[in-house]
């Protein structure tokens, strides 16, 4: 069963139109702790892929490879058809308006209010916008995530599950066209979390955007994944879609759905 | 061996033990290792630390401070942000340095005074005050307050900003952090701590007539007078030039400290602490320099 899984990744799409991420015989370590070991994985348009792993396998930094953050130490990362590791500062930048990221601590800006953390991606990256432009694209993302309130408190003022709401609506004001999410539903009750998932397919739908979704929550596998893969010692050990993968014989993917 | 992360990390990282204290990358602390309390001490300060540390610390240093440089030149700049942190930096530090500056020139009269009666030169009073004032205590105490102030606020801030991932924040939102963060600081820091040494040396001197006034009466003018007529264009501007580069120092340190900060909020305590130790040792060995250089050039 996994042979087949594996032998489909090893094979892939040839039509490279749909193919949005591209990562191919990635490599990174810290020191003496080898993180990513020739890690490969295709992203297709309009598709969700969640990535299953036990803490510390190295699933924040694979996404953090992704959107240039950390610079492996070899392989190659193909987003939207340009190589991330070869790209200067300005190719990023350019590069980072088409992509929602979304911080596993939310990261906010503590000495920011709640409207300039979102005016934040919109001020700073090189796009044009007006003032009202600006307004209503913020006011839109709140109410997205229903906390229209909150548009003038401080992050502190929050609580946890606010917080990562509003990091959720900051990642999602540019409307872009990948979403790499670190956790989205970690920290939350089961029914924001459900919002939150609802609000991720919907965004996903509307946008027709493509995502990588980090969770261990497996109602979010359930329902908003296209795809799982698992990150199991550095590499794509298996990708297919959640039935497909509860069918496995593997006893290491078996124990993720016990 | 040569990681990429920030080798300052690495050297951070290393425990050993020695008699009584436990030392952590240069934090001596005679708690365990996990207790919050940290004292910071430099490197090439601990027992028995290897100059090759210390070294390499400065080698980190000195390229962050060869990155500020050609930061700062380059576009985008980055002048709202730094305008904001010149009115955070210097405007929100004047009372506390306006005070200290008051109480230090009052007092410094009033110790001065019974020596100058010993030698009969009680007239020279304002003149022994303003002088001293100006050329060393003024800027030298305006600078250690800033560090104290200043430094470890931007070391915590600047720390805390990066275990929360702020600081990755920023950069995926199309925002150099280095610029946005560091290059802004430590301009402001720069350009605002001259400021703040000479509103603080005026701030002093009105003490220092305070004090005069306390025993035997000087009017204002006479006052002035004396303080001013016996200040030269030797007295001042090396005073004035040398807080420039206390204001730069207080500013890169603590950035640096912040910037470099290891995971976890322990780390948080740890900048802003090693932040202000150093950028006050930093301020005296400039004062040093400064001294020499001086009297090279027959100032004076
Ligand atoms: N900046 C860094 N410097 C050194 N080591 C790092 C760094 N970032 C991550 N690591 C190491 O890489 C490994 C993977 O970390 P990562 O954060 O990707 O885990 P994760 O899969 O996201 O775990 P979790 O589910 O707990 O978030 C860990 O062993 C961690 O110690
Ligand atoms: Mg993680």
């Amino acid at each position: 069963m996994l042979q087949t899984i594996n032998n489909t990744r090893n094979s892939p799409l040839p039509d490279e139109d749909n193919e949005i991420i591209a990562v191919e015989h990635l490599y990174k370590s810290f020191g003496s702790n080898k993180v990513l070991i020739d890690f490969s994985m295709l992203l297709h348009k309009e598709e969700n892929i969640v990535v299953l792993g036990k803490s510390g396998s190295g699933k924040s930094v694979l996404i953090k490879c992704i959107i240039g953050l950390v610079k492996p130490d070899s392989g190659t990362i193909r987003v939207l058809g340009q190589n991330i590791p070869e790209l200067s500062m300005e190719e990023l930048d350019k590069i980072r308006v088409r992509i929602g990221f979304l911080f596993q601590s939310n990261a906010l800006y503590d000495s920011m209010s709640v409207r300039q953390n979102l005016e934040f991606p919109l001020r700073r990256h090189s796009i044009r916008l007006r003032q009202d432009e600006v307004d209503t694209l913020v006011m839109n993302a709140l109410e997205d995530v229903g906390l229209q309130h909150t548009i003038d408190m401080m992050p502190a003022e929050l609580s946890g599950g606010m917080r990562k709401r509003i990091a959720l609506a900051r990642t999602l004001i540019l409307k872009p066209d990948i979403i790499l999410y670190d956790e989205p539903t970690t920290g939350l009750d089961p029914i924001t979390a459900k919002e939150i998932i609802e609000l991720m397919i919907r965004i996903q739908k509307k946008y027709r955007s493509a995502s990588i979704i980090i969770s261990h929550d497996m109602n979010c596998v359930k329902m908003a994944s296209d795809k799982v893969l698992m990150l199991i010692e550095g590499k794509c050990y298996a990708l297919g879609t959640m039935e497909e993968l509860q069918r496995s014989a593997d006893p290491k993917v078996k124990k993720f759905f016990e | 061996m040569k990681s990429k992360s920030p080798p300052a990390n690495n050297i951070s990282e290393r425990t050993y033990r020695t008699k009584n204290y436990i030392i952590a990358s240069g934090y001596i602390s005679d708690l365990p290792v996990a207790a919050t309390n940290y004292y910071y001490i430099p490197e090439f300060m601990t027992p028995s630390r290897s100059w090759q540390s210390f070294l390499e610390e400065t080698g980190v240093l000195l390229r962050f401070t060869g990155r500020f440089f050609s930061q700062c030149f380059r576009p985008r700049y980055e002048i709202a942000e730094f305008l904001r942190q010149c009115f955070i930096i210097g405007y929100r530090s004047l009372p506390l340095i306006g005070l200290t500056a008051f109480i230090m020139g009052l007092v410094l009269t009033m110790q001065l005074r019974p020596s100058l009666i010993d030698y009969g030169v009680e007239s020279q009073l304002p003149a022994m005050v303003g002088i001293a004032i100006v050329r060393e205590i003024g800027p030298v105490i305006v600078a250690l307050i800033f560090a104290g102030k200043i430094g470890s606020s931007i070391g915590a801030e600047l720390g805390s900003m990066k275990v929360t991932e702020q600081i990755d924040a920023m950069e995926v939102s199309g925002t150099n952090p280095f610029k946005y963060l560091v290059v802004t600081r430590v301009l402001a820091s720069t350009v605002m701590l001259p400021v703040l040494v000479m509103l603080g040396d005026a701030i002093s001197l009105y003490g220092s007539f305070l004090g005069v006034n306390i025993r035997g009466t000087t009017s204002f003018d006479l006052f002035w007078n004396q303080v001013l007529g016996n200040l030269s264009f030797g007295d001042v501007i090396p005073a004035f030039v040398k807080s420039f580069f206390f204001g730069f120092a207080v500013g890169l340190i603590g950035c640096y400290r912040g910037y470099y900060s290891t995971k976890g909020t322990e780390g948080v305590g740890r900048s802003a602490n090693s932040a202000v130790v150093i950028s006050s040792v930093l301020i005296f060995l400039i004062d040093l320099v400064a001294v020499q250089i001086t009297d090279i050039l027959g100032l004076n």
